[in-house]
């Protein structure tokens, strides 16, 4: 099995040297095949695992393949730990990121309209971006495989690396350069807390090894740490805390979600991997992943739990008012990693993994989907400019359908099981800040369909687009796109019903997860509803469903039946929308506070710094000291003999003053 | 009697004049090298004294070199004050700056 | 005080006066000559510390030859004193206070409690007939043979390098070279020359 392991996660690599490296001798047909069949073997083969683990018993596998170097008893290696969790992920991953590579066959085909003639970096493009999106396969299989925190680093930031080149892919355009900076500073921000947390985890456990610091976490649980002062931290609250703070940045969460929608700026394809369907799931992944850890301190639990719930509802407001069709897109994936954090917080990993998952397909399909209307559209992103697209791209319209409906909860699309799940186990925690979180997702469920239909009513029903010219040129994409559309929707629709018996009321994750009794959620949950089937006859009874058919049915009313109504809205609730429209002001305050104090550091640094202490003490400083000085000594080297003779007697008379007083 | 303090302070009180006479009269090579002279029979006095007081005439040995060094060093210091008054028409010490960068 | 003491006295004042005067006064020659004086008076004060020898020899060495070497120079150049004593007040107080200083500095080092009679009691006379010439030779031509010799050669050297210095050749100068006056030959300087007598 190792050998199968390490094909999973060098297929794509492989594929990415050849496409990257020689794209040119390639030739773009060589490049998007060498890359696709490197993804797809990785997919087949996770599947494989998939069903090694789901149906054969397979063992978990956990050991290093490569030993970088052992450093007073710290080992810095290259292993996998293959268990269940890493086996769903990586078929999640594998298998998005194979529909991806098809997909962009067709979305990038006319890529060369998006470079100037004379661009160098628009040369080979098309198969840089395929050499792009493998390396992030590469990236994020080498993260979810990890068995320690270092390749789990090392993977943390290959995603975010390869995630910065393709938001600002399209190079030669200013805002796209701006996003990709954007996202670089903000993950930073995020990865700082990481590495954090990742020291002092090699700190206090003297070890990067998965299995030895969980082993040993509970000894450890009650360890009180004094960083400064007086004041005692508990290290597990600490160490939590700092961990997510880096899947804050990655998985963009409140107040470091600003850099999500900013990277729609890149091509629609890696919006739907990775900005929607994968690497933003990091985050996540790597909080379940430490579940051992987080048990142990439900301060850090709060605190996922908080920024979670504060995430899923209010980013998805933000939803509502936008038009542009992928920025929509893009806030409900905020929100629904919102919703991923919220399970975590509650000790829900299970749900929040399951989540995770169906999201995954979901919300890459509404991308994609996304992208076929804004290919059909050309290049047209604002859903005002659109509507009636449905007789025109029936494929893209149905799958769309799926999508949003497996997105607002549609009781029997995979959204349902997961998002219940999660509303259900909030709903029976008793850990702090769980009523907070509870109205919020509640309420969440509302604003999610809300925004869903909106988007949706407005691109695909009512009168056809405005631009006489775009409608004449309307038509359905081609198969390279609508295959994986339609390879996207058979599991959003079903895999939620498939896999909730086994991932949320099996023991598919016993082992993998750990959850304390007292905190165990899902259980309480199980109590109610016992299977499936059990989930889908509650659903009468359960609010969330109310909502999320409320919110349809008032987006309905509101886009299709009396579009005037939106207006009146917009004006009587005018700082309402401002303020949405605005997304809180955070831009604005982080461009002020953080953009124009570094400008502000920077100028003084640059003035007092570089110009006053480097240019003028250090550099010129030294040169006018040392000529000050040799200014001064110069007076002694006379040339007159007679100074020497005088200097020699003052030395001699001093030295002998020395002698005889001391 | 004679203390040997006595003889050693007045080598102390010779060298120092002496060492004063070359401050003063920096710029005058004869009077240096007059004051050189004074020097070493300060420290001359100094060796017949110690000689005298510690009955042992190895000083004295020492006194007797020193004379002759000291005549040697008079007569080629006095060869070359002629060479130097032939160049540059002066025995200025001021004037020997040819070391001056 | 004893007699001998006031003696030493004496000669001391003579000598610190004298020594005195040669770094003060105006004229080099007058210099020279307080120095000559000061060689004297210390000569008087070795003859009390019973260094009959160095005594003789410094004022054959130092008066009879250094010190007339010094006036010969003197008297040879032509030295404008005027110039060689600007700056003289200027640094005559830097140079009072360093002499005080440093005579300071030494005598309380070499004062009567590091070196007074109880320290070092004052030695026996010698008899009468005591040579202190002879045991000096005795000590300097066999301890002190080869430091001797060497002496003698350093002396040789300055005498070779006083000529050597001061020697220079004159292109314009009038003069015959006896050397070359002695190896002339009869045929450089007669030519016979055979010629007819004169006939009638």
């Amino acid at each position: 099995m190792e050998n199968i392991y390490l094909l999973i996660v060098l297929a794509p690599l492989v594929g990415a040297i050849l496409a990257g490296f020689l794209g040119g001798s390639l030739g773009r047909k060589g490049a998007h095949w060498v890359t696709s069949t490197g993804v797809g073997i990785s997919a087949v083969l996770s599947l494989y695992v998939l069903k090694r683990f789901m149906f054969d018993d397979q063992e978990v596998f956990n050991g290093a393949v490569y030993t970088w170097m052992v450093s007073d008893g710290l080992h810095m290696e290259v292993g996998f730990l293959v268990d269940q969790l890493t086996a769903v992920m990586i078929s999640v991953v594998t298998f998005v990121s194979f529909c991806v590579h098809i997909y962009t066959i067709g979305y990038m085909a006319d890529d060369e309209h998006n470079w100037p003639k004379t661009s160098l970096a628009g040369k080979n493009s098309y198969q840089r971006f395929f050499s792009y999106i493998s390396l992030f396969t590469f990236s994020m299989l080498m993260l979810v495989m990890a068995n320690n925190f270092m390749q789990l680093f090392f993977g943390w930031e290959a995603v975010g690396l390869v995630s910065y080149l393709l938001i600002g892919f399209w190079s030669v355009r200013p805002t796209a350069i701006f996003a990709n900076l954007k996202a670089f500073l903000v993950n930073r921000v995020g990865d700082f807390g990481f590495i954090l947390g990742i020291a002092a985890v090699a700190m206090y456990f003297n070890s990067l090894d998965y299995h030895e610091v969980f082993a040993m976490a509970p000894s450890l649980a009650d360890t009180q740490i004094q960083i400064w002062g007086d004041s005692s931290w508990s290290l597990m609250s600490l160490i939590g805390i700092l961990l997510f703070i880096g899947a804050m940045g990655k998985s963009a969460q409140v107040p470091l979600h600003v850099w999500l929608p900013d990277s729609m700026e890149g091509p629609t394809p890696i919006s739907a991997l990775i900005h929607a369907a994968t690497m933003v799931t990091a985050g996540i992944f790597m909080v379940a992943r430490m579940s051992p850890l987080y048990e142990l301190s439900e301060t850090a639990l709060t605190f996922v739990l908080v920024i979670g719930a504060t995430t899923a509802f209010f980013t998805g407001l933000i939803g509502i008012v936008q038009n542009d069709i992928k920025r929509v897109v893009a806030y409900s994936t905020l929100s629904q990693l919102g919703y991923m954090m919220v399970a975590l917080g509650v000790s829900a990993y299970a749900a929040g993994i399951f989540h995770l998952m169906t999201h995954a397909f979901f919300k890459a399909l509404l991308f994609l989907a996304a992208g076929s209307v804004i290919i059909g559209m050309h290049h047209d992103q604002d859903i005002r400019n659109m509507g009636g697209v449905k007789k025109y791209m029936p494929i893209t319209y149905w799958t769309s359908l799926v999508g949003s409906l497996a997105l607002i909860g549609f009781p029997g699309f995979s959204g349902f099981f997961s998002k219940d799940a999660i509303i259900e186990a909030v709903h029976h925690s008793n850990i702090a800040g769980a009523g907070y979180a509870y109205v919020l997702v509640v309420a969440g469920v509302f604003v999610t369909a809300l925004y869903s239909f909106r988007m949706f009513f407005l691109v695909f029903h009512g009168e056809g687009p405005r631009d006489e010219h775009a409608k004449a040129h309307l038509h359905e994409s081609p198969k390279v796109v609508t295959i994986p559309l339609i390879l996207l929707a058979i599991p959003s629709v079903i895999i939620g019903y498939m896999t909730i018996d086994a991932m949320l009321f099996g023991d598919w994750f016993k082992g993998v997860l750990y959850v304390l009794p007292e905190h165990d959620t899902l259980a309480a949950v199980q109590g109610m509803v016992h299977s499936s089937n059990g989930m889908l006859a509650h659903t009468y009874a359960s609010v969330p469903f109310y909502l999320a058919m409320g919110g349809l049915f008032v987006a309905w009313y509101i886009y299709m039946k009396n579009p005037e109504i939106a207006d009146k809205i917009k004006t009587m609730a005018a700082p309402l929308h401002t303020l949405l429209d605005k997304k809180y002001w955070f831009d604005e305050a982080y461009q002020f506070v953080f953009a124009g104090g570094s400008r502000l550091l920077g100028k003084f640094l640059w003035l007092a710094g570089d110009r006053g202490v480097i240019d003028g003490l250090a550099v010129n400083g030294s040169a006018f000291s040392v000529g000050w000085l040799a200014g001064i000594i110069r007076h002694l080297q006379s040339g007159y003999l007679y100074h020497y003779a005088i200097a020699m007697i003052l030395g001699l008379t001093l030295m002998l003053g020395w002698f005889v007083f001391a | 009697m004679i203390e040997l303090s006595d003889y050693l302070i007045l080598g102390a009180i010779l060298f120092a004049i002496s060492v004063a006479g070359i401050f003063i009269n920096r710029k005058n090579v004869i009077i240096l090298l007059m004051c050189v002279e004074l020097m070493l029979l300060a420290v001359n006095m100094n060796f017949v004294a110690f000689s005298h007081f510690l009955g042992d005439t190895v000083g004295q040995v020492f006194v007797f070199f020193i004379l002759t060094v000291a005549a040697a060093e008079a007569a080629i210091g006095l060869a070359i004050l002629v060479v130097l008054f032939r160049s540059k028409r002066s025995i200025n010490v001021e004037d020997m700056d040819a070391l001056r960068g | 005080m004893t007699f001998e003491k006031f003696i030493f006295y004496v000669l001391a004042a003579v000598l610190i006066i004298s020594a005195t005067m040669v770094i003060t006064r105006k004229n080099p020659v007058h210099a020279a000559l307080s120095l000559i004086l000061a060689f004297v008076a210390s000569s008087g004060i070795w003859l009390l510390a019973e260094a009959e020898f160095l005594a003789i020899v410094l004022v054959l060495v130092y008066v009879g030859a250094v010190m007339v070497l010094f006036l010969f120079v003197l008297m040879m150049l032509d030295i404008d004193v005027a110039t060689l004593r600007a700056g003289f007040i200027k640094m005559l107080p830097l140079g009072i206070l360093m002499a005080i200083a440093m005579a300071a500095e030494l005598i309380l080092v070499v004062g009567p409690e590091n070196f007074g009679l109880d320290k070092f009691a004052a030695p026996a006379r010698h008899a009468a007939d005591y040579s202190n010439t002879e045991e000096l030779g005795g000590v300097l031509y066999t301890v002190y043979m080869y430091p001797f010799e060497i002496a003698a050669v350093i002396l040789l050297v300055a005498i070779i390098a006083a000529i050597g210095l001061t020697m220079r050749r004159r292109p314009d100068s009038k003069y015959l070279d006896p050397a070359n006056q002695v190896v002339v030959k009869r045929k450089d300087r007669v030519r016979m020359v055979s010629m007819d007598a004169e006939k009638g």
